[in-house]
């Protein structure tokens, strides 16, 4: 590996990282464009100064996806944008988003050589720059594709990992169909992220990439009930099925009050927001309610995606109500900060006990009380406890609920032998495998609920594995 | 294979339209995947176009030669108007299902299907089933005036008997469907079970006259939805003190554990909204808007 940056580490040490360009958030909290602009050309080309060019880049080892992180960057520093890109797309077809939603603050970047005593190369938005370059200038180039494989593979759910796992067995040469429940593909990312974090145009023109390597999309197709795995191995012809139909059914926290009108899971309000459109009411036909003051439970990205929403379409107070303190909080760094900056109240060390309703079953406050951290618990977080006597009302109209979510046992329930464990989550090896030989998961589907860049890894390794499984059938077939 | 021939047809042509009553049509689909596993008591998801809502229909009848799907859709929001105005070979946008756990259909012997409104189209598939499985059929349709009680030929082919009630008496009995039910259960009949569907304030009707006669009765619950597959919860309903989700756990419930009051009132959650939009709607600016509720 040879270095292509003459400067010395020391000179490289000096320029400090790069900030990218973001709305004011006193302006962005009104509105849905996105957050962050990302870097300009030049702001990319002095980041990419910084990299040191190690022997041994940890950096890609940081990568759920194994991106050769050194070599991009290098490209960027030789400008050539394009390359860098395809550099990307070699590990991950989905570049433009990675760079927006990754948590690149506890993989890539946390590992970064340079992160040790300053900061890490902004590696996130270098891959967005370069996505968003390829973009704006139109230089895509498709991907060629050596072989054409006989063999043909289901993907189940349209989200990160089903979509990863299509780009990269159609790159190896099969026949690829994605079956999507819903009117749209990319699961979370198109029902889930806001706009402004990850906009729609964008997540059209990935899906319209994949779509270039000759993956058949079925859109408004149900599988467990559209037709069930035994009917696409059997009457479809598949010889190889991957699940990743996500964590999407919502948990609720089973207080009073949750069936009053205003009460949402955070799944129903962003599915509304961002699936179909309902900042644009009445443009768009789907309705949302919102109140003076709403209340988002939950310390998650998604608790963070709701209550940003929720002040974008007018709530004048927006309170994240979470039951332990600031530093147990799930959520990625990036989101609390962006979240405080808009304007969100954050009541922590708060736990809701009861939704209050008015007579005409609307919300008109959360009762909540204050809780005090005790011994870890399980998950290695310190437990939070009642603190007697310091029940109060908040005053809210909008109660939404973020408090995670499981998978949806449709597939499960219709699929004779496949094993699954706790909250129904598919049992996959190490090699996203199954209990069903030819089925293969990943996501939040086997993890529960987790991140879309290791939804990402689980659909990469799943399409390494059917590639696998499949050329060993096909050599033991023609033995026989 | 029919797959192969299919494969290409997921799309949602509207093959017929049939004006059943002044605002209730009969839609003949193109959906041969949903044809083949439809069963009575599943609905779909419909979005007519771009930008559109989500809404839940149950499915009528299905042809699997055809490769079609029936839905009886009564125009009363602004997406079921509009639907009203496409024309035969247009395409509907989205159509998701079969949706929901079919109807329990069993033996009882004897059992009573009630059908308000448009409700009667969606009890339909039931009855057939119902007598399929060897019962004898005692039906009421009722509606606000004749023209709202319909479907009452395709209901005498697979009932013993039908009855016809109106509120305003313009057809049949002048009273409530509920009015024709207690005297078949005071009767000598021996009705069983009983499956109404029909706006809410009927099937609450229905369920407190049935509990006090401790007949055992299904309704199926017209709750608002947005992805009808488990995913948002939008259309939670409490059933036995316990929360249910309408579309993965329904439609359909033990009428006697359902909180209807609770229902009726979670389902005018966007009245004030809906009427936004129904004004937008300007296409039937003179249809009769009825109260409340989704479109089913």
């Amino acid at each position: 590996m040879t270095n292509v940056n003459p400067m010395k580490p020391s000179q490289r040490m000096k320029i400090p990282r790069q900030e990218s360009i973001e709305q004011e958030a006193q302006v962005r909290n009104r509105n849905f464009q996105e957050v962050s602009h990302g870097f300009d050309e030049e702001r990319a080309s002095t980041e990419a100064q910084r990299c040191l060019e190690c022997k041994d880049p940890v950096c890609q080892s940081g990568c759920p996806v194994n991106i050769d992180i050194r070599s991009f960057v290098q490209l960027i520093f030789q400008k050539d944008f394009s390359g860098a890109v395809n550099k990307i797309r070699e590990a991950n077809y989905l570049p433009a988003i990675c760079g927006r939603v990754c948590p690149q603050e506890t993989q890539c970047e946390e590992v970064c050589t340079l992160g040790k005593k300053h900061a890490p190369v902004a590696i996130g938005k270098l891959e967005r720059f370069v996505a968003d370059y390829e973009m704006l200038h139109d230089s895509f180039t498709p991907f060629h594709i050596k072989d054409q494989r006989e063999e043909k593979v289901a993907i189940v759910g349209g989200g990160p990992a089903g979509l990863t796992c299509a780009a990269e067995l159609a790159k190896v040469g099969y026949k690829v169909t994605v079956f999507e429940a819903l009117h749209a593909v990319g699961g979370v990312l198109r029902y889930g992220i806001p706009e402004f974090r990850l906009p729609k145009a964008i997540l059209d023109l990935e899906t319209e990439r994949i779509k270039a390597l000759g993956v058949e999309i079925y859109t408004n197709f149900l599988v467990g009930r559209t037709a069930t795995i035994a009917d696409l191995f059997d009457e479809w012809g598949f010889s190889a099925i991957f699940l990743g139909t996500g964590a999407g059914t919502p948990t609720f926290m089973g207080m009073a009050g949750e069936n009053l009108s205003g009460v949402y899971s955070a799944n129903e309000f962003l599915t509304r927001t961002n699936l179909m459109g309902a900042y644009k009411f009445p443009e768009n036909d789907t309705p949302v309610k919102i109140g003076k003051q709403i209340a988002v439970i939950g310390g998650g990205n998604t608790a963070m995606d709701a209550v940003r929403t929720a002040k974008r379409l007018g709530a004048e107070k927006a309170y994240l109500v979470y039951r332990r303190s600031r530093t147990e909080m799930p959520a990625r760094v990036e989101e609390i900060h962006h979240a405080e900056q808009e304007g969100i109240e954050f009541l922590l060390l708060t736990n809701p006990t009861k939704i209050l309703g008015d007579k005409g079953n609307w919300v008109c406050g959360l009762e909540c009380q204050q809780m005090e951290l005790g011994e870890p618990d399980e998950s290695g977080r310190r437990k939070p406890i009642a603190v007697q006597g310091s029940e109060f009302v908040l005053d809210v109209q909008i109660v939404i609920e973020a408090i995670g979510q499981k998978p949806n046992p449709i597939i499960q329930s219709t699929t004779p032998g496949l094993k699954t464990g706790k909250r129904g989550v598919v049992e996959v090896d190490d090699k996203q495998t199954t209990s069903r030989a030819g089925i293969f998961a990943g996501g939040d589907l086997s993890r529960g609920g987790a991140t879309v860049i290791l939804a990402m890894r689980d659909g990469k390794i799943a399409a390494e594995q059917i590639h696998q499984y499949l050329l060993a059938k096909h050599n033991g077939e023609l033995v026989q | 294979m029919f797959i192969n021939e299919q494969r290409e047809k997921n799309l949602f042509r509207i093959i017929s339209k049939e004006a059943l009553a002044s605002t209730i049509t009969r839609y003949v689909i193109e959906a041969p995947f949903i044809a083949r596993k439809r069963k009575a008591g599943n609905f779909v998801i419909l979005r007519i176009m771009q930008g559109g809502e989500r809404i839940p229909l149950t499915i009528v009848d299905s042809d699997v030669a055809a490769g079609t799907i029936t839905l009886i859709v009564q125009a009363i929001g602004k997406t079921t108007k509009l639907l009203a105005t496409m024309r035969e070979g247009e395409f509907i946008q989205d159509v998701l299902g079969p949706l929901g756990n079919p109807t329990p259909i069993e033996n009882h012997g004897v059992v009573a299907c009630i059908g308000g409104g448009v409700g009667t189209a969606e009890l339909l598939p039931i009855a057939k089933a119902l007598q399929s499985a060897g019962n004898t059929i005692y039906s009421v349709i009722g509606g606000r005036t004749r023209d709202l009680a319909i479907l009452e030929d395709e209901m005498k082919e697979c009932s013993h008997q039908v009855f016809v009630t109106t509120d305003d008496g313009s057809y049949g009995r002048k009273g409530l469907v509920t009015d024709q039910l207690k005297d078949l259960l005071d009767g000598y009949v021996g009705i069983n079970a009983v499956y109404a569907i029909g706006p809410l304030p009927m099937m609450k009707a229905v369920s407190n006259l049935t509990k006090q006669y401790g007949v055992h009765t299904l309704v199926s619950l017209n709750a608002i939805m947005v992805d009808g597959t488990g995913m948002c919860g939008g259309c939670r309903v409490s059933v036995g003190g316990q929360m249910k989700f309408a579309c993965v756990d329904g439609p359909e419930f033990d009428a006697h554990q359902v909180d209807f009051d609770e229902m009726m009132m979670r389902n005018r959650t966007y009245i004030d909204m809906e009427k936004i939009s129904d004004h937008r709607c300007t296409v039937y600016a003179q249809a009769d808007v009825l109260e409340g509720g989704v479109a089913r």
